[in-house]
């Protein structure tokens, strides 16, 4: 199952620096929830993966607990690169509308406003 | 009165004049004035301790490890300063509320005037180089606000920059040199370091140190070659040139070489850098002074001739000397503030400061002319009054000092000086006030009202009576700040007199008086001489140097950042994978010790699902709308994924945050292009393969590592299974880490949410608020719409699943400490549970039903945690620190209270605050009138409609 883990996380962080290496901004931004998902996912994993024992505490019964930490390390990450997305998401949609062009680079710009001319 | 509060009453009070201008600009003036009077006093109550010999200390580790700390101390030489510092600050309070005109925002002045004072006060007080650094920096940067105080002048924006610049870079060297003095002496503290002279001078680090803290000291107090940013800075209002100028900030860099006198002095460096620039600016200063025709660059550059004259008189590192340099100090900042005053009652009256369209003033302004000839008298030397003293004390101590085994050196290149310095003094009274009067004034002088006179009045009032009677009035206040200076634990005896019999001083002064005469005489022919030499301009070639600057840093800055943000996020992920690359095969892995799992079917699928998904969007990312329904199975599965890995809660985070960013990334397509085009060349594609593909397994790889072995310590975790239930009262130990253990965190992170969402609506503010808006309102949807955006099932299924919705909302909340939930899971559904109304129902119709803004929910979310953490202090416990308990109501079960509960309900209204303000600024965007259809199946018999169906009946 390590082996599951680990080839996805590495194929999700791969995928997302793909999509971030693209020259307009919504492939970016795809990219950048894939790299979420991987980087929670890592995260998640530094506590090492077990199966059927939820850091819940069982008053009847002596069971074995995964690590509760990772957890709510990765819980709040989730919700923070909510936060984050929305950001970008808003900063691609207003240079988006004042300049109809959804490119990420400047440099780029230049050079097109250069050829127009 | 405590130093703490002496130190902090400017700043606190700089608050009050901003707020109470719109109460009237005497209000402003009180409340700077009030604020500045009870420091004053707190001050003088703290006089008597330090005029017996006693250091006035308060202290506050304020961050130890860094040998930072808070500790302020008040001795003789502190308690001078801050008097003058005070003192003059009343009095110039006082003038600027009469001297600015109606248009100056007044409120700012006095904010500006309370935070310089504040900081010159950190200065003079404290006992922590550190801190005094700090204080430091802000005098540079609280004067820069001043002098640029008239912000439509272009000479006041370029002076206050260059003041800024230079006493910045200053500042920045002397941080280098304090640090290397604390590193000598292993402490920051003044006091101990004051203690260190044979440590310090026999440190091979003395001289870098020593050189360095001049820098500072030399910028600051506008030495050569340094000097040219002060008459630059004229262009500031008159009271701030008579506030920094002359009594406060140009004074800082000789407090600093006098603070450090004890320790830094006595060498032959000191004495060859610091006298000998005293006495190149006192030379330079005087002789350009007396060819300046602006009033207020005559006396800037004779500030600049006098703070040469006390920086040399510290460079002979004598004991006399130290007396006569703190002894000038006090009479420069009486005469120099009450003529720079008296400079700007000639331009407020007249309405130029410009000499040759003076004369003959002394009829129409007899109580300015008053004014100026006592203290312009005193600047030039001449008995009775105090300028004289100090500057005969001055002439003494040159007498006693050898060059360079020259005896002749300094004493005559100081008369040389010093006849100037008469000779622009007298020009002060002769060319402005004698002579017969004109026709032709700008607009006809007479003496202000009284306001304006009362504060230079004061002052040379103080000018005449410190030089009749010096041992009483000053006697006190000078021997405890040169025992300051000296630091050898002895009080000196100050003596000053008048008349000690014809010594070589005396004829010295003489000669220099006379000397100044006749300059004076000779005055327009040397004019004609000066203004016809060449010399060089320091204002066109500081301009140049920093264009140079800019140019290079221009260069460098384009070459680096090109603008393409592609290329940044390459380097750095090529950087990044090569130091991994290089770590990996540098460094030696442990032995794998956990064995691996066997995989079932169903992580098998999920993998399977996983990988094609992420696949296909790679492959499809062109396709947006595909690649956002792709991006949402990838969620799912993650979400599904932890579930199945024992993250019960990580699962139903992700799932709803997967809920609300995929609604997001909806209307934010909306606006976007539906596709990608391709652009970049097949060799850039896989060349970015390469380097995905390379981090990617980079990546996997390290995990795999990771998860195969033990942990080489034990985790904390284990602290948190044990605690959670005995001391954090829940059995869902992810929760109360969240709202216990790292309440801390969390509460940071609800803050930063909040921050998100604002910036989100503060964006949409702009884009709204812009040209774009017209685009928006009159935009024609680029795909075919549906023939009803608000279907009848939808509405009505949405409205009766929003309370059962918010029903599991509570449930989620409630069950968090012990259960899978909490606040974050419970906020994220309850904002969806709304989010349904918009899509249904139309944002118009959400809009009209929402009765408390998003704002407040954010606030009130964060206002509720915070209070819920202070309550702990109630308890004595630090913040955050929770308490539970249990209940047991008949015929209830036994339940559970927890202050955490409450923390979380923060948590919950933050988040639910955040996530709707942020889609609710987005749907902004997409609002069109006539969007909406008028009454999406709202059933409301109040309403006005039903008329027009009888009607149509």
């Amino acid at each position: 199952m390590e082996i599951l883990f680990a080839s996805a996380v590495g194929i999700l962080t791969a995928a997302g620096i793909y999509l971030i290496l693209r020259k307009r901004t919504f492939p970016v931004i795809l990219g950048l929830s894939l790299l979420t998902y991987g980087v929670n996912l890592f995260l998640f994993a530094t506590g090492r993966l077990m199966v059927n024992a939820p850091p819940v505490l069982n008053k009847y019964a002596e069971v074995p607990y995964t690590d509760p930490l990772p957890q709510a390390l990765v819980l709040t990450a989730i919700v923070i690169s909510f936060g984050m997305t929305a950001v970008v998401v808003m900063i691609a949609l207003g240079a988006y509308l004042s300049a109809k062009d959804d490119h990420i680079d400047m440099v780029e710009d230049t050079k097109r406003a250069g050829d127009d001319a | 009165m405590s130093l703490f509060l002496i130190a902090a009453l400017p700043f606190l009070g700089a608050l009050f004049p901003a707020l109470l201008i719109r109460a009237g600009r005497n209000a402003a003036a009180a409340s700077a004035g009030f604020t500045t009077l009870l420091a004053f006093i707190g001050l003088l109550l703290n006089a008597p301790a330090v005029l017996r010999g006693e250091v006035v200390q308060a202290r506050l580790d304020w961050l130890p490890g860094l040998g930072l700390n808070a500790n302020f101390y008040l001795d003789g030489l502190g308690l001078l300063f801050a008097g003058l510092i005070l003192g003059i600050g009343l009095l110039i309070i006082l003038y600027a509320r009469f001297y600015l005109s109606r248009e100056d925002p007044m409120g700012q002045f006095y904010t500006y005037l309370l935070l310089f004072q504040g900081a010159m006060i950190g200065i003079v007080l404290s006992d922590n180089i550190l801190l005094l650094l700090v204080f430091w920096e802000l005098t540079s940067l609280s004067s820069f606000l001043l002098i640029g105080y008239w912000k439509h002048l272009p000479a006041g924006r370029q002076g206050a920059r260059m003041a800024l610049a230079v006493t910045g870079s200053g500042g920045l060297a002397m941080i280098g040199g304090m640090l290397i003095l604390g590193h000598i002496v292993g402490s920051y503290d003044l006091t101990v370091i004051l203690q260190q002279k044979e440590l310090i001078q026999a440190s091979p680090l003395y001289l870098p140190a020593l050189i360095l803290i001049l820098i500072g000291a030399f910028t600051k107090s506008a030495q050569f070659p340094f000097h040219f940013w002060l008459p630059h800075a004229m262009a500031a209002p008159t009271p701030v040139s008579a506030y920094l100028h002359s009594a406060t900030m140009v004074k800082a860099g000789l407090f600093l070489m006098a603070r450090m006198w004890p320790v830094l002095a006595g060498t032959e460096a000191w004495f060859y850098i610091v006298a000998t620039t005293g006495l190149i600016t006192m030379v330079l200063g005087a002789v350009i002074a007396l060819f300046k025709d602006d009033l207020k660059a005559l006396l800037a550059y004779s500030t600049v001739s006098h703070l040469g004259l006390i920086t040399m008189l510290l460079g002979f590192g004598t004991k006399p000397a130290a007396i006569a340099a703190v002894f000038h100090i006090i009479n420069h900042a009486t005469f120099k503030a009450a003529l720079f005053m008296t400079a700007g009652i000639i331009d407020h009256s007249a309405h130029t400061r410009d000499i040759k369209r003076l004369g003959g003033l002394r009829k129409l302004m007899p109580i300015t002319f008053t004014i100026a000839v006592i203290a312009s008298l005193s600047m030039a030397g001449i008995p009775p009054l105090n300028g004289f003293l100090s500057k005969e004390m001055m002439l003494e101590e040159t007498v006693n000092t050898l060059w360079r085994n020259s005896h002749y050196l300094v004493p005559g290149l100081a008369v040389f000086g010093a006849m100037f310095s008469a000779a622009y003094s007298f020009r002060y009274i002769v060319h402005v006030f004698l002579g017969p009067q004109r026709t032709d004034y700008p607009t006809q002088p007479h003496d202000p009202e009284v306001g304006l006179w009362l504060a230079p009045a004061l002052l040379a009032v103080l000018v005449v009576a410190v030089g009749l009677s010096p041992n009483l009035l000053s006697g006190p206040v000078v021997s405890y700040a040169a025992a300051a200076v000296i630091g050898d634990g002895e009080v000196p005896h100050f003596h000053a007199q008048l008349w000690h019999g014809i010594t070589i001083p005396l004829m010295m002064s003489g000669m220099a008086i006379t000397g100044g005469i006749l300059l004076l005489w000779g005055h327009p022919k040397l004019a004609k001489l000066w203004n016809a030499a060449p010399r060089p301009e320091a204002k066109v070639i500081f301009d140049a140097v920093l264009g140079g600057m800019t140019r290079t840093s221009q260069r460098v800055t384009d070459i680096l950042h090109n603008g393409s943000i592609t290329r940044y996020s390459a380097i750095m992920l090529v950087f990044t994978t090569a130091i991994s690359l290089y770590a990996y095969h540098t460094g030696v892995a442990a032995e794998a010790t956990r064995a691996v799992q066997q995989a079932g079917a169903l992580p098998i699928i999920g993998w399977i699902c996983l990988v094609l998904a992420t696949l296909f969007i790679v492959l499809n990312h062109r396709k947006r709308l595909l690649a956002l329904v792709l991006i949402g199975v990838v969620g799912l599965i993650v979400s599904l994924s932890f579930n199945y890995l024992s993250a019960p809660d990580l699962a139903l985070t992700q799932i709803s945050v997967e809920v609300v960013t995929i609604i997001l990334m909806l209307l934010a397509l909306n606006f976007l292009p539906k596709d990608t085009p391709v652009e970049s060349p097949v060799s850039a594609r896989l060349r970015d393969a390469a380097i995905a593909v390379t981090a990617g397994t980079g990546v996997g790889g390290l995990i795999y590592a990771l998860m195969t072995r033990d942990f080489i310590a034990p985790s904390i975790s284990e602290f948190h299974l044990a605690n959670s239930y005995k001391g954090g009262g829940g059995t869902n130990v992810v929760n109360v880490i969240l709202v216990d253990f790292r309440g801390y965190d969390t509460f940071g992170e609800i803050i930063v949410l909040g921050i998100a969402a604002l910036v989100i609506f503060a964006l949409t503010e702009a884009i709204l608020g812009s040209k774009v808006r017209a685009y928006l309102l009159n935009r024609k949807p680029d795909l075919p719409q549906d023939g009803d955006p608000h279907p009848l099932m939808m509405v009505i299924a949405t409205r009766v699943m929003m309370p059962l919705a918010l029903m599991v909302a509570a449930y989620i909340f409630f069950r968090g400490h012990n259960l899978p939930g909490g606040g974050f899971i419970a906020g994220l559904i309850a904002a969806i549970a709304m989010l349904m109304q918009y899509m249904a129902s139309g944002f118009g119709w959400a809009a009209e039903r929402q009765r408390v803004y998003y704002h407040g929910i954010i606030g009130s979310g964060v206002l509720i945690a915070a209070t819920t953490g202070m309550g702990a202090w109630l308890a004595g416990k630090p913040f955050l620190t929770s308490a539970f308990g249990y209940l047991h109501w008949a015929p209830l079960e036994e339940f559970e209270w927890a202050t955490a509960a409450l923390f979380d309900l923060g948590v919950f209204l933050a988040v639910v605050g955040a996530v709707m303000l942020t889609l609710e600024s987005l749907a902004r965007l997409a609002w069109q009138p006539g969007m909406q259809s008028e009454h999406p199946m709202d059933i409301n018999p109040a309403r006005d409609d039903a008329p027009t169906i009888e009607k149509e009946a």
